[in-house]
Order: structure tokens, then C-alpha cells, then sequence
């Protein structure tokens, strides 16, 4: 219990006004920033980055690490109201967050995400509280083969998650790699699929791609059916938002289960976009509706944002306890650290526990402060969705191609941007699923190179996929993702549950759909 | 004054400068930057060239050494090739002010690169970086000796991680494997910090990171320097671990790998045909951030050797550095062309 001790100490060192409004700020600055896409929680804070230089290292860590809870905060909104998530991480919260805005729930889809991002982080929070010196070790024991295997398992509890037809899901998912390997291969040193292209040697940005193929791709469509947001103009009430929040504990199960899964994607440190991905995939193989998913589901959105934000939380402990960072953003704080004169590094729990403990703390202060700021933003940015159409579309697409020139100031993103929208939209009117295709785009290069890093250790053998416990678990349970709807067709246990289903609701009186018995 | 439109006084440039020369007297500094200067980092943000860089942003405000203000964008895409092309392709701009190591001339001789090493000109060398050979913690071996002997025994079967596939670690690699007739197997990660998470966590036998990629995870005894690829030994600090610090690591050469020198230059650079007067201005600015106590303070924690290079002798220095790296890579046939 002595880092109960040692985290009272850190609420002493941080409890002064001073570092409160730090944290407002911080929180403030961090959702503009993840509502403007294209910026982004690792570009945000190092934008912040040069006023920290004189700032001391106890209220320079908060600023940024508050704004980084913001910023994630803020890129869940986009996704949520107009299907263009600000961070890879945050893809997975528009397969259902969006369609329930569109059903004219946008408040009860934005608290929902909220409300189970603040759990995740908190969950986040104590785990690293409690077993920080314990657990970080454990991120050690990953190498290639167990880094290729958790792609592996993401990969496949997302097979058959699409209601599309699986050939077309695995067309998708062999363009997604396709677009994955453009650029350097990290492997070889050679450049790929660059055509002589020099704003390619860089390969193809995620955000860019995602900006097409979900933001301006859904205003075509939108724009097709008629210039209007369907069913969105209902009215806006703040009772909305505490009815929903009461709604919660309904899900507990997808919330332990994808906090569970964010906290070991984080410490692994496999990160937040794994993370969210899969617990949305296995939420939806867990549902006894899977036919509900994708259309506004409410533990589709509680399940991704769950993961992602306690996936992000414990991606901050490798950082602190390791000295190596877990994911991008945790990167630029690293560097911040070295800048302000700190070590990252094992011994930094030693040699400055003020600043450890003094952060550790701000996490648990500046999600909460984060959670009630943005809910109090909820009916602002729900309103947002009642200006016309043919106001906020046109607003809409000069905020995306702003976004996109922000990623790496290149005209040519805007051409890539054009090509994404169209795809996009063909997708759509095809009927092809888009999600795969983003999945193995953000994660295809890294499984990529994490298979061929495996096989040069161990000499071109594949036995390495199962050569120690660890992997062998991982890569079985992936396996057993990829069978799972077979062997459950083969024995009907579909038709076994939708049986007992269909009996329920004449055995017991008739509750709320979504009540567990 | 011409200084009112920036737009157009870009393009007049050169007429401006004419007359700025004119008719400013002879001691006071012909061109001055009219606008934001851009800092193009060509690593992700986090890295050794954005620390680099950061650093220099940090003392350059601290000390209000320019006027105006520095937008730093960080462009790690390919190995910072990215960072490069993007400068190359903006030619004589003097506003794209470029941070590199010595990847700027190299990343084009193992790699088919959309643009050529001399299509940027080398500003400044501000330190170098030292390299080492590390083994986990727990390794058996005493000394480097040891841990060759080992390799020797064991042909082909141990393990080096490095940041990049072609890159001064693995360059750095395969020299070692010529000056001591052993074979090794080289593990291309995304990073130092991914070669030293395997490391520390016993995937691989050793990798051979800069002093600060390592020094945190040294502190904490999770990994273990065996000897160091300098002339002499490294000046005497503070112990970092078990009473031992930077200065009692052994020259690799004194422990029988014959490589005397292998270091890494921190470099700025500018667009080739950026003007004369735009390359002396920052070679002033860069000379003074270079003379300041805070960058004493990074190079010290960084455990890097600060040395100022500019004009003739750092492009002495750039071609020698090349012409060796460049045998290396002929001999294991990585040449683009």
C-alpha cells in the first residue's frame, strides 16, 4: 500500500489552483483539438510542446497529458456526429455511434461513449496505481512473434463481424494491406508501391484515408438521399443525459470485458486502436444481437470506447515505468521529458517520485474534470446536427480538407483524399464493407512487420508462432475467433439462442429490450 | 520598407538583398528571416533528431536569439526521407531549416530516394552521437571480449536489433562483423527505443543504441554497455549504475574489435540554392545556441560530444564519413544503383 501513500502525496503536489486551471485548459485545448480532424493528440501536444519549455515539470506533464484525455475525448464527437473519427483509435465508436446519432440519438450516443471513455480511463488509472511496478514487466516479455500474433487475434475477432458477404470482407481487408505496404518497408530499407511519386515515399496517411472514405464519402451519400441529416432534428434535452447515464450499469458486461482487454492491449503495449477494434468485435460475437450491431447499438459504442480509453491510459505506464513509450502520443510527452531535464526511464520512480505521483494523480483529476467538461458540452455539439444541412455540409468539407493539409502540409493529400471519397462511395453503393479495409490499414503494416522481424529471429520458421506460452495462447485464441462462426452454425447454437429468445418475451413480463436477465 | 509584403518580398529576394547590401553597412547581418521559420525534423516526434531540434527550439526562444518564430513539423515518414524530399522539393528556400544525422547523404545510396543528397547544403554539424555495444543486465559476458568470443562460437545464431533496415546501426553491425570474422544475425525494429525494449526483455543479444536511447533502462540495470566506438574513452560523470558510469566503459578497440571511430553527426541543413547570406546567418545562430550553458546541458545528458562544424571542414568531414559508410555498404551490395 505504499503507493496509496506515495499517490496522496502526488494529490498534495497537485492540488493547488494553479495546476487545477492547467487542467482545464489542458482538457479544453486537447478537445478542439481532437474535434478538428486532421490534428490529432500526438500533433496536438507537440504544438503545445515549446510553452512547456519553462513551465516546471510537474505542471508541464499535466498540460499535456490533460490535453491528451481532451483530445481523445474530442475525437469520439466527430465519429459520433458526423461518421469522421479524429484518431485511428477512435474508427471503431463510428460503426455504431454515428447510426445512433442519425436514429435522432445523439445525446444518448455522445453520453454513452463518454460515460464508459471516463470508466475505461479511470479503470486505466487505478490498475496503474495499484500494480505499477508488477505489471510493467509484463510489456517486456512481447517480442515480434507476440506482437504479430495480437494483430493476428484483432484480425480475426473482427472476420465476420461485417453483415456483408465474406468474400467481399476479405476484398476489403487484401485493399487495406495493399494500401498499408505504400511507402518504406522498414524490414528491407526498399521503397513500395510509390510509382515515382515523391509525396509517397512517406506512405499513405490514415487520417487522410479515413477522411475520404468516411467523412466525405458519407456527405455524397447524404447529399444523394436528399441534403438532410435523417432524423436527427430531434430536440435536445439535458434530462437526455443523466436518463443515459443511468442506463449504463445495463452494460457492465461489455464494459468489464472491454476494459479488461484495453488495460492489456495498453500495458502490452499493442495500443489503443487494437484495443478498441477488438473489443468491438467481441462484443458484438458475445451479443446475443449481433444483427443489432452497425445500426446503433448501444454496447457498440461502450465497448470501443471503453477499450480505447483505458488502452490509452495504460499505454502511459510503460512510458513511466520503462521509459518506452506505448503509443504516439506518449512519445512526444517522452520527449518533453527529456527536454525538461528528466530520464524517462526505470529509475524516474525513484529519483523524482513527485513527478511520477503528481502525474498519476492529474490522470484520475483530469479525467474526471475532462468527463464533466465534455458533458456539459454534449447539448452544444448535439445541436450542432439541427443547422441545415445545406449550412453544415459545405462547413463539414472545408473542415476536412483543412484537416488534410494539416497531416503533413501536402497538396498531393488532397488528390489522395478525392481518390479515398470515391472509394469510399463505391463501397457503399456496392455494398462493401469499409471497416476492414481501415482495420488492416492502420494495423496491416505493423503485423507486416512484426511477422518479418519473426522470421528473421528464428530463421525462416513459423514454429515461432508457437514456441512459448504466451504467444501460443494468443495466437490460439485467434484461431478460435476464426472458427467460432462455423462451429457455432455447425452445432445451431444461432438457432438455439434466437429459440430461447423468441420464447422470452412471453415467459417474462416485457422489460426494456436491452435488460440482461 | 520590403519587409511589409512577405509574399512579394520572396520573390524580389535577390533585389532586395542587393540593396540591403548596399546600402546596410558592412557590420551588421545582411539577411534576416522576414517570417516563421520552419524547423523540418526528419524523425517522429520523440526521437533523437526531435529532441535535437527541440532543443535547439528551446534555447533559440530562452535566449530570444531570432526574431521571429520557429513552426517545428515533424516529418519521420521512410526513415526521415520524408523530411528530406519535402525540404529538396522547396528549392532555395531559406525558410526550411532541416534536422538530420548523417541519413541526409545515406538514406539515397542504399535506397532508390526521390531526391539526390546534394539537393540540400549542409548548414552546421552541432554534436556527435556516440555509439555502444549493450547486452541485457543479466548477460553473461564480462567484457566485449567475452561477448565476441561468444559470437565466434556461435555462428550466425546471435542476435542484433536496430532501429532501421541499411542504417547506421546496421552499417555499424556488419563492420563489426568484418573486424572480428563473426556473423550475426541483424533484427531491423522501428526505433531505438523498439531495439532496446528487446533487448531489455531478452529477445535479442544486444543492439548497439546511442549512450541516451539506453541510459534510463542502464540506470535501472535492465541493460549493460560492453564498450564504446570512440577514439578515447568517454569523459568521466556522474555513476549511472553499480558505482559505474560513462567514463569506465572500455574503447571497443581496446577490447579487440578494430574499429577506432563510429560516431553520428547531429546536422542542420537548408535547401540547395537557399542564399549565401541565409546559410551564414543561421551558422551564426547555430553558433551561438552551440555556445550556450543549456547546450552544454543537453549534450552532457545526452551523453554526446558537442562539436561545431561549419563550411569546408564539415564538408570535409561529411565526405569522409561518406566515403567509409559507402565501402560498407559496396561490400554487402545494399547500392541502390
Amino acid at each position: 500500500m505504499n503507493n496509496l501513500s506515495l499517490l496522496m502525496d502526488g494529490f498534495a503536489t497537485i492540488l493547488t489552483w494553479n495546476h487545477l486551471l492547467i487542467m482545464v485548459i489542458g482538457v479544453m485545448l486537447g478537445m478542439l483539438v481532437g474535434v478538428l480532424p486532421g490534428l490529432g493528440a500526438p500533433n496536438g501536444v507537440s504544438l503545445l510542446l515549446p510553452l512547456t519549455f519553462t513551465m516546471d515539470p510537474v505542471s508541464a506533464i499535466i498540460l499535456l497529458s490533460c490535453m491528451y484525455w481532451g483530445a481523445l475525448f474530442g475525437g469520439s464527437t466527430t465519429s459520433i456526429l458526423f461518421n469522421i473519427p479524429g484518431e485511428p483509435s477512435s474508427v471503431a465508436t463510428t460503426f455504431d455511434g454515428y447510426p445512433m446519432a442519425r436514429n435522432g440519438e445523439a445525446t444518448r450516443a455522445l453520453t454513452l461513449a463518454f460515460m464508459s471513455a471516463g470508466l475505461g480511463a479511470l479503470a486505466g488509472v487505478v490498475m496503474i496505481t495499484l500494480l505499477a511496478s508488477s505489471v510493467a514487466q509484463f510489456g517486456l516479455k512481447f517480442s515480434s512473434p507476440e506482437y504479430f500474433a495480437v494483430y493476428f487475434l484483432a484480425f480475426c475477432s473482427f472476420i465476420g463481424m461485417s453483415s456483408s458477404a465474406p468474400s467481399k470482407t476479405l476484398v476489403s481487408m487484401m485493399l487495406g494491406l495493399a494500401f498499408a505496404t505504400v511507402g518504406m518497408d522498414s524490414v528491407s530499407g526498399g521503397l513500395r508501391l510509390t510509382f515515382d511519386i515523391p509525396d509517397l515515399v512517406k506512405g499513405i496517411s490514415f487520417l487522410v484515408a479515413v477522411m475520404g472514405l468516411f467523412g466525405i464519402a458519407e456527405l455524397m451519400v447524404t447529399t444523394e438521399e436528399g441534403l438532410s441529416f435523417n432524423g436527427i432534428k430531434s430536440r435536445i434535452r439535458v434530462r437526455d443525459i443523466l436518463r443515459t447515464m443511468a442506463e449504463l450499469p445495463r452494460y457492465w458486461a461489455s464494459l468489464v470485458r472491454s476494459i479488461l482487454i484495453g488495460i492489456w492491449m495498453g500495458i502490452t503495449p499493442a495500443g489503443p486502436t487494437a484495443a478498441s477494434f477488438m473489443s468491438h468485435g467481441i462484443a458484438k460475437r458475445f451479443s446475443r444481437h449481433p444483427e443489432r450491431f452497425g445500426k446503433g447499438e448501444p454496447n457498440g459504442i461502450v465497448s470501443p470506447e471503453a477499450a480505447d480509453h483505458s488502452a490509452g491510459t495504460s499505454a502511459l505506464l510503460p512510458m513511466l515505468a520503462l521509459g518506452v513509450p506505448g503509443s504516439a502520443t506518449a512519445a512526444v510527452m517522452m520527449g518533453g521529458l527529456m527536454i525538461w531535464g528528466l530520464t524517462p526511464g526505470p529509475m524516474l520512480f525513484i529519483t523524482r517520485p513527485d513527478f511520477v505521483w503528481g502525474l498519476v494523480a492529474s490522470m484520475y483529476l483530469g479525467n474526471v474534470v475532462a468527463v464533466i467538461l465534455v458533458l456539459s458540452t454534449v447539448p452544444l455539439y448535439a445541436s450542432i446536427l439541427r443547422v441545415p444541412f445545406a449550412i453544415i455540409g459545405p462547413v463539414i468539407v472545408a473542415v476536412i480538407f483543412t484537416g488534410v493539409y494539416q497531416v503533413a502540409n501536402s497538396t498531393f493529400d488532397f488528390w489522395l483524399l478525392l481518390f479515398f471519397a470515391l472509394l469510399g462511395y463505391l463501397f457503399k453503393k456496392l455494398d462493401y464493407p469499409v471497416a476492414p479495409l481501415v482495420l488492416t490499414m492502420v494495423l496491416g503494416h505493423r503485423a507486416e512487420e512484426a511477422f518479418r522481424q519473426s522470421m528473421v529471429m528464428s530463421d525462416g520458421s513459423v514454429t515461432v508462432f508457437w514456441s512459448n506460452s504466451l504467444v501460443s495462447t494468443i495466437m490460439g485464441l485467434g484461431v478460435l475467433m476464426l472458427v467460432w462462426p462455423l462451429f457455432s452454425r455447425m452445432l445451431g447454437l444461432r438457432g438455439w439462442r434466437r429459440r430461447l429468445h423468441r420464447q422470452k418475451p412471453q415467459a417474462s413480463k416485457p422489460a426494456t429490450p436491452d435488460s440482461r436477465p | 520598407m520590403y519587409k511589409r509584403n512577405p509574399l512579394s518580398a520572396h520573390q524580389l529576394k535577390p533585389l532586395a538583398l542587393l540593396f540591403a547590401a548596399l546600402t546596410v553597412s558592412g557590420s551588421a547581418l545582411a539577411w534576416q528571416p522576414e517570417r516563421p521559420v520552419e524547423f523540418v525534423v526528419t524523425s517522429g516526434a520523440g526521437g533523437g533528431t526531435d529532441t535535437f531540434a527541440r532543443t535547439v527550439q528551446s534555447i533559440i526562444g530562452k535566449h530570444k536569439l531570432m526574431d521571429k518564430s520557429i513552426i517545428v513539423s515533424n516529418k519521420g515518414g521512410g526513415s526521415g526521407a520524408e523530411g528530406y524530399v519535402y525540404s529538396a522539393s522547396s528549392q532555395d528556400d531559406p525558410y526550411k531549416l532541416t534536422f538530420g544525422t548523417n541519413n541526409e547523404y545515406l538514406l539515397p545510396e542504399v535506397g532508390e530516394m526521390p531526391y539526390a543528397a546534394d539537393d540540400l547544403q549542409p548548414v552546421a554539424a552541432m554534436a556527435m552521437d556516440e555509439f555502444l555495444i549493450w547486452v541485457n543486465g543479466d548477460a553473461d559476458y564480462a567484457s566485449a571480449k567475452d561477448f565476441i568470443d561468444a559470437a565466434k562460437q556461435n555462428p550466425g545464431k546471435m542476435q542484433f536489433a536496430g532501429s532501421q533496415s541499411k542504417d547506421t546501426d546496421q552499417t555499424l553491425v556488419s563492420m563489426i562483423e568484418e573486424a572480428t570474422g563473426t556473423d550475426f544475425r541483424y533484427v531491423p525494429f522501428n526505433g531505438g527505443s523498439q531495439a532496446l525494449v528487446q533487448l531489455a526483455g531478452g529477445h535479442v543479444d544486444a543492439n548497439v543504441n546511442n549512450p541516451n536511447e539506453n541510459l534510463g533502462q542502464w540506470q535501472a540495470g535492465m541493460v549493460k554497455p560492453l564498450c564504446v566506438f570512440s577514439p578515447e574513452q568517454l569523459p568521466k560523470g556522474e555513476p549511472v549504475y553499480q558505482g559505474k558510469g560513462w567514463g569506465d566503459i572500455p574503447t571497443c578497440q581496446s577490447q579487440g574489435i578494430d574499429i577506432s571511430e563510429y560516431r553520428m553527426p547531429r546536422t542542420v541543413w537548408l535547401p540547395a540554392g537557399a542564399h549565401e547570406e541565409a546559410v551564414t546567418y543561421y551558422q551564426e545562430l547555430l553558433r551561438k545556441v552551440s555556445e550556450t550553458p543549456e547546450w552544454k546541458d543537453y549534450t552532457t545528458r545526452t551523453v554526446q560530444t558537442s562539436r561545431f562544424l561549419t563550411g569546408d571542414e564539415l564538408q570535409q568531414y561529411i565526405d569522409d564519413n561518406a566515403k567509409s559508410v559507402k565501402k560498407v555498404f559496396e561490400q554487402e551490395g545494399w547500392n541502390a544503383s
